[in-house]
């Protein structure tokens, strides 16, 4: 007898081993990414007097505080040939990627577990979950943008055509978010361990990145700094600041960061996959 | 012969007990250290939930499946709703199953109703095209038409279930698995949602259909598998599965008790024994006087200290109506002297008091939790009882009484 391969039947089986990718499923689910992420910002700002509000205000504040601390009590300096009155704008335009990477990773890393009743009753491709709590932070990236635009007027900074880069970058800073989320929010459903971790390791992942710091303050040496790209955010902040102050364009560190990305992406790919079948038993 | 709309082979479930599952989550340390004690990795015991379960769904076909609890019905389901997947077999699909598994899974308090109905749409995966044009339908068979724009935090309990009912019952899938949804809801609703399922079996598509109402599996489904410890026991007509499966002693009469297969690893460190109710004779009962005082009994076993627990019964009427909760540990002093209670065999006990219900059916549900922390167990229907009204108030008028509870209260009556 042919066998005959019909697409509305689903075969259900034991998995073995490693899983491939079923991105065409994911793409067929691609509606509930959208109400999944709509219903994240919906919920983030009810009952909030300032509702998205707090979007513009936390990434100012921190401006603020890290103005006053590292600029003014301790005398740390953009660099890279731009005057030290552009603190600000300077620290800003790393905090607009760096709070995106760490509100969308935070929420990334508990969402399966947050999101329990679900996986606990109904089926859909686990990956939609991280997906759309990541993507959920492109709204309050929005907001913070319009402030750069602001604090870009203020300061005199002009537009060029470099800007036009900002979206890649802040791909690669999507990208980098939803790979170690993958692992964390996997990783989370067996061990709760992980979302103790998550805010001591955000914490530490920004001193190693060039929020508050110039990048002159790293080592020139090439191994030094290609050491240092390997934090994705390195390359994601660097870029930004070309695109807006046309500092030295860090080819290197963009690509050695974005090949970490893709590595980390693709190897949370597949963990996720292997762990998602059990994550229903397991949390 | 109809086409085939499940079948399923040799299908089986294995979970592993032990540190995994008692503990509910394991943390690194413990990983770590299993993975220097080799001892401790072995001592992890599997047990099958499901084991070796075969038969075959017609398109168009209503097939009940009756079990006690813990007897693997909700893995069945789990597994053809593909939610987790089998250790052995093989189960195979045609069409797209929707599960009613628990009504307003993915409903979130703070949104409308109208915003609700389109992500639990999308959860249970229909497309936006399809809500929008099933909305009206969807919103007037809720009848919510006049909240619909209001968050389902302020909706009443039976509000959110009629308009989680309604929302998966539009989904149309080609086979609809659907676990105990009508042990809640009013009679009206209950009759709704079945001539709802009726519907739907007419128009072809398949019905799985789990319940312990065993008149709603009586007038809904035409076959029936019995399932009892992981294995089907039975496959057969209607009437004679629930035969089967009410004459295998499950029943028991004024007493529900628990086997350790029947309860959950989730519920550890606490283990439901028996509820019974005695009445004042010191007999268990199944049909209790409204005029006596009579006693419930809750008996469990803690294998290790839980603090902050209370353990209470719940009381409905075989309608569904909640007629109260309680709780061991209802008064505040008695809270703050058991504190914790030690690992050991415990009788909570209480008096439901004389004059207090009406006459008809209800039903005592359990549950063991610490509030706040952790529910541990619940049993929503432990044990049926009759209640006998006679020598009841205005017993003398053979007329029903409307109403759960039938107090006697003191009347005086004056002439000014």
């Amino acid at each position: 007898m042919a066998v005959r391969v019909d697409p509305t039947v689903t075969y259900i089986r034991p998995a073995r081993g490693w899983l491939a990718i079923n991105l065409r499923e994911v793409w067929l689910y691609r509606e509930l990414i959208y109400f999944l992420t709509w219903r994240d910002i919906k919920v983030r700002y009810k009952q909030a007097v300032l509702g998205i509000g707090w979007a513009i205000l936390q990434p100012v504040l921190t401006m603020v505080i890290f103005t006053v601390i590292f600029n003014r009590f301790l005398g740390v300096n953009p660099g890279e040939g731009i005057p030290p009155e552009y603190y600000p704008i300077y620290s800003f335009a790393a905090l607009l990627p760096w709070q995106f990477f760490q509100g969308s990773l935070q929420r990334a890393s508990i969402s399966l577990v947050a999101n329990a009743n679900l996986l606990t009753k109904v089926y859909f491709p686990r990956l939609i979950i991280p997906f759309s709590s990541v993507a959920a932070g492109l709204v309050d990236f929005f907001f913070s943008f319009l402030v750069l635009v602001v604090l870009m007027i203020y300061f005199g900074i002009p537009f060029t055509l470099h800007l036009l880069w900002l979206p890649v970058f802040l791909l690669l800073a999507l990208l980098a978010a939803l790979a170690v989320g993958l692992w964390l929010s996997a990783l989370n459903v067996q061990y709760r361990d992980v979302q103790h971790m998550v805010p001591f390791l955000l914490t530490a992942w920004m001193y190693i990145s060039p929020v508050v710091y110039p990048i002159d303050v790293i080592d020139v040496s090439p191994i030094w700094q290609a050491l240092y790209a390997l934090n994705p955010m390195v390359g994601v902040i660097q870029g930004f600041r070309w695109a807006l102050f046309g500092t030295h364009l860090p080819t290197m560190m963009i690509l050695t960061s974005a090949g970490m990305v893709l590595v980390l992406f693709i190897s949370g790919l597949f963990y996720f996959r292997r762990m998602e079948r059990n994550f229903a038993d397991m949390i | 012969m109809s086409e085939i709309a499940v079948r399923v082979t040799q299908l089986g479930k294995q979970y592993r007990i032990g540190a995994l599952y008692e503990q509910r989550y394991r943390t690194l340390r413990d990983s770590v250290t299993a993975l220097f004690n080799p001892k401790e990795r072995q001592n992890q015991e599997r047990i099958w939930a499901l084991r070796d379960i075969s038969f075959e769904v017609m398109k168009g076909q209503v097939l009940g499946v009756i079990g006690r609890n813990g007897a693997g019905k909700s893995t069945l389901l789990k597994l053809l709703s593909r939610v987790t997947d089998p250790t052995v077999g093989e189960a195979e699909i045609h069409g797209r199953v929707g599960s009613l598994l628990e009504v307003g899974t993915g409903f979130h308090p703070e949104l409308t109703g109208r915003e609700n109905i389109f992500l639990n749409g999308a959860i249970l995966g229909m497309k936006r095209s399809e809500i929008e044009r099933k909305f009206d339908e969807i919103v007037a068979f809720a009848e919510v038409e006049k909240f619909i724009d209001t968050p389902v935090k302020r909706y009443s309990s039976g509000m959110y279930l009629r308009l989680a009912f309604a929302v998966a019952a539009h989904l149309e899938p080609e086979i609809l698995v659907v676990d105990e949804v009508l042990a809640v809801g009013d009679a009206e609703f209950q009759r709704r949602c079945l001539g709802k399922m009726g519907d739907v079996a007419r128009e072809g598509r398949t019905v799985l259909f789990v319940s312990h109402n065993m008149s709603a599996v009586l007038r809904l489904t035409d076959e029936t598998l019995v399932i009892e410890k992981g294995q089907l026991a039975l496959r057969a007509p209607t009437p004679q599965a629930v035969d089967f499966y009410l004459s295998r002693g499950y029943a028991q009469v004024g007493q529900r008790r628990w086997d350790d297969d029947e309860i959950p690893s989730s519920a550890y460190p606490f283990r439901p024994l028996a509820v019974r109710i005695y009445n004042p004779q010191n007999k268990v009962v199944d049909t209790l006087r409204s005029i006596e005082e009579n006693v419930v009994e809750v008996e469990y076993l803690l294998d290790a200290p839980i603090a902050g627990l209370r353990v209470g019964i719940y009381l409905m009427s075989t309608r569904g109506e909640n007629i109260f909760t309680s709780f061991d540990t209802d008064d505040p002093s008695q809270f703050e002297k058991l504190a914790v209670r030690l690992a050991g065999k415990y009788v909570s006990r209480c008096i439901l008091p004389a004059n207090l219900l009406n006459e008809g059916r209800y039903v005592i549900g359990i549950n063991a939790s610490s509030y706040r922390v952790k529910r541990y167990f619940q049993d929503e229907q432990a044990l049926a009882f009759t209640v006998d009204a006679a020598g009841a108030p205005g017993m003398h008028w053979p007329e029903p009484r409307l109403g759960a509870v039938r107090p006697r209260l003191d009347w005086r009556i004056e002439v000014i």
